[in-house]
């Protein structure tokens, strides 16, 4: 197959990026669009160009490292895949394909079609975890948990937070992703314990780095990876207004029963 | 971010954007059952009978600071929410907006502009006509809102705006009832396909009602 890719090329973050076109041929439908960028870069290194640089690692789907918004979509026009596990037949002979970084201001872009996704560290680092000490194993059914509860947690569970929500949303919101992490934990017992904290610790980062605001289009769940539902968004609001409403004054600790 | 509304989380100002939009909707209902009232025959006494009513109800009248209220809310803090919108994403895509999206949802800052120029453009004709700011028509008293009424819509060029504005309320509509109770976490597997279904029926229903009254006009006067 041959394709005409127009590719973003930024050289650092400071740099003014552009889009450069280039011709490939002779590429198999069964490569992935990952390895179609490495026989690009093949190709530029022996000509002496720069290669594209792209984020990618797993190569099979779990990581949620790589990227690219290709021709209007995020990890592509597949659904329910990433990059990685985008194939070449999904696209027709001779198209022209663009790829560009994600787009967001919390994402800034580092080099060509790679961003730097640190903000979303920084929302768990917020309160996506459960603070327990560890110790020995409890029994298997020392506390008990519906099995539809472990089903949406799961769910939730699935998000690889490789930011697709974000950029597919026309706010770059990240309320998905947010709304995962929130509903994965307050689904179950051990993360009820500190549901209500953790929803405004990281509701709070989530605003303070500048993400836009929801607006139910629901572009955020047809192009999550995982298929992410926005249902989790409805269980993240209920959570922060029940969080906001019926939270009592923190307590000052007295320190141990002085 | 911080600071003023900015204040406010932003799931804060959606929740009470959402609340604002959901008592404009409820009014919404008020102000068509008194409108259809221009469709009786009857000279316009029933209709008056109401605006009489609308318009000196002591209960009424602390509504309506609580309309005037969640106008503005709505309107503000609509507004804030696109611009933080509009700033998260400051470098646009070359190719954007092939994902499967609801349609009018990606539109309510338009569609929500355009209702309030028409709110302004009603506001002239009746509400600041009734308050004195603004002359009513020639040879009509201030509160002769049955024939300042009669006096628009037979004006077809106001009539056509009219049947257009319906169509973009409707569109604002659609997307905002479901929208409102996702925001406030309603969202149930049981209830939801109800909630879309109703949000969809009021979008078409209310509109359409509305329209009524200037397609009346406008094809059987």
């Amino acid at each position: 197959m041959n394709f005409t890719l127009k590719i973003w090329r930024q050289k650092n973050a400071k740099a003014k990026g552009k889009f450069v076109t280039y011709k490939l041929n002779d590429i198999s439908s069964n490569c992935s669009f990952l390895e179609m960028l490495d026989i690009l870069n093949e190709q530029l290194v022996l000509k002496g160009d720069e290669p594209v640089a792209f984020d990618h690692d797993c190569r099979e789907g779990i990581c949620g490292t790589c990227s690219l918004y290709i021709n209007g979509h995020p990890h592509g026009p597949d659904t329910a895949v990433t990059t990685c596990q985008l194939h070449m037949r999904k696209f027709r002979d001779g198209d022209t394909i663009v790829v560009e970084p994600w787009r967001a201001k919390p994402f800034p872009v580092i080099k060509d079609l790679i961003v730097n996704r640190n903000a979303f560290d920084q929302i768990i680092q917020a309160g996506g975890f459960i603070s327990v000490n560890t110790g020995g194993i409890p029994d298997a059914n020392a506390i008990l948990i519906p099995k539809e509860d472990a089903d949406y947690s799961m769910d939730a569970a699935a998000c690889i937070g490789c930011g697709a929500c974000v950029a597919a949303c026309k706010n770059a919101s990240a309320m998905l992703f947010v709304a995962a992490k929130v509903s994965h934990l307050a689904l179950l017992p051990q993360g009820k314990a500190e549901a209500s904290d953790r929803v405004q610790a990281m509701v709070r980062k989530m605003d303070e780095l500048g993400f836009g605001n929801c607006t139910n289009t629901g572009a955020c769940e047809a192009e999550c990876p995982k298929q992410i539902s926005i249902t989790n968004i409805a269980r993240m609001n209920r959570e922060f207004l029940g969080a906001k409403v019926g939270s009592q004054k923190k307590r000052v600790s007295s320190g141990g029963g002085f | 971010m911080s600071s003023l509304a900015l204040f406010y989380s932003s799931i804060t100002k959606k929740i009470i954007l959402a609340l604002a939009g959901l008592f404009l909707i409820t009014f919404l209902l008020v102000h068509l059952g008194i409108n259809l009232l221009l469709l009786l025959n009857d000279g316009g006494a029933l209709y008056m009978t109401a605006v009489g009513f609308m318009t000196t109800n002591p209960l009424i009248k602390i509504m309506e600071v609580f309309l005037f209220g969640g106008f503005a809310i709505h309107i503000i803090l609509g507004i804030i929410v696109q611009v933080y919108n509009w700033m998260a994403r400051p470098v646009r895509y070359k190719v954007e907006g092939y994902s499967h999206t609801s349609f009018f949802s990606k539109y309510m800052i338009h569609t929500g502009a355009i209702i309030f120029v028409f709110l302004m453009i009603h506001f002239n004709n009746f509400y600041f006509v009734k308050l004195g700011w603004v002359a009513p028509p020639a040879g009509l008293e201030k509160e002769d809102f049955y024939q300042m009424a009669i006096l628009l819509f037979s004006s077809r060029f106001y009539s056509i705006i009219y049947l257009i504005l319906m169509l973009f309320l409707a569109f604002h509509l659609n997307h905002a009832f479901q929208s409102a109770f996702q925001t406030l976490g309603l969202s149930h597997t049981k209830y939801t396909p109800f909630i879309k279904f109703a949000g969809t029926a009021y979008s078409i229903i209310v509109p359409l009602g509305f329209a009524c009254i200037p397609a009346y006009y406008l094809f059987l006067k």
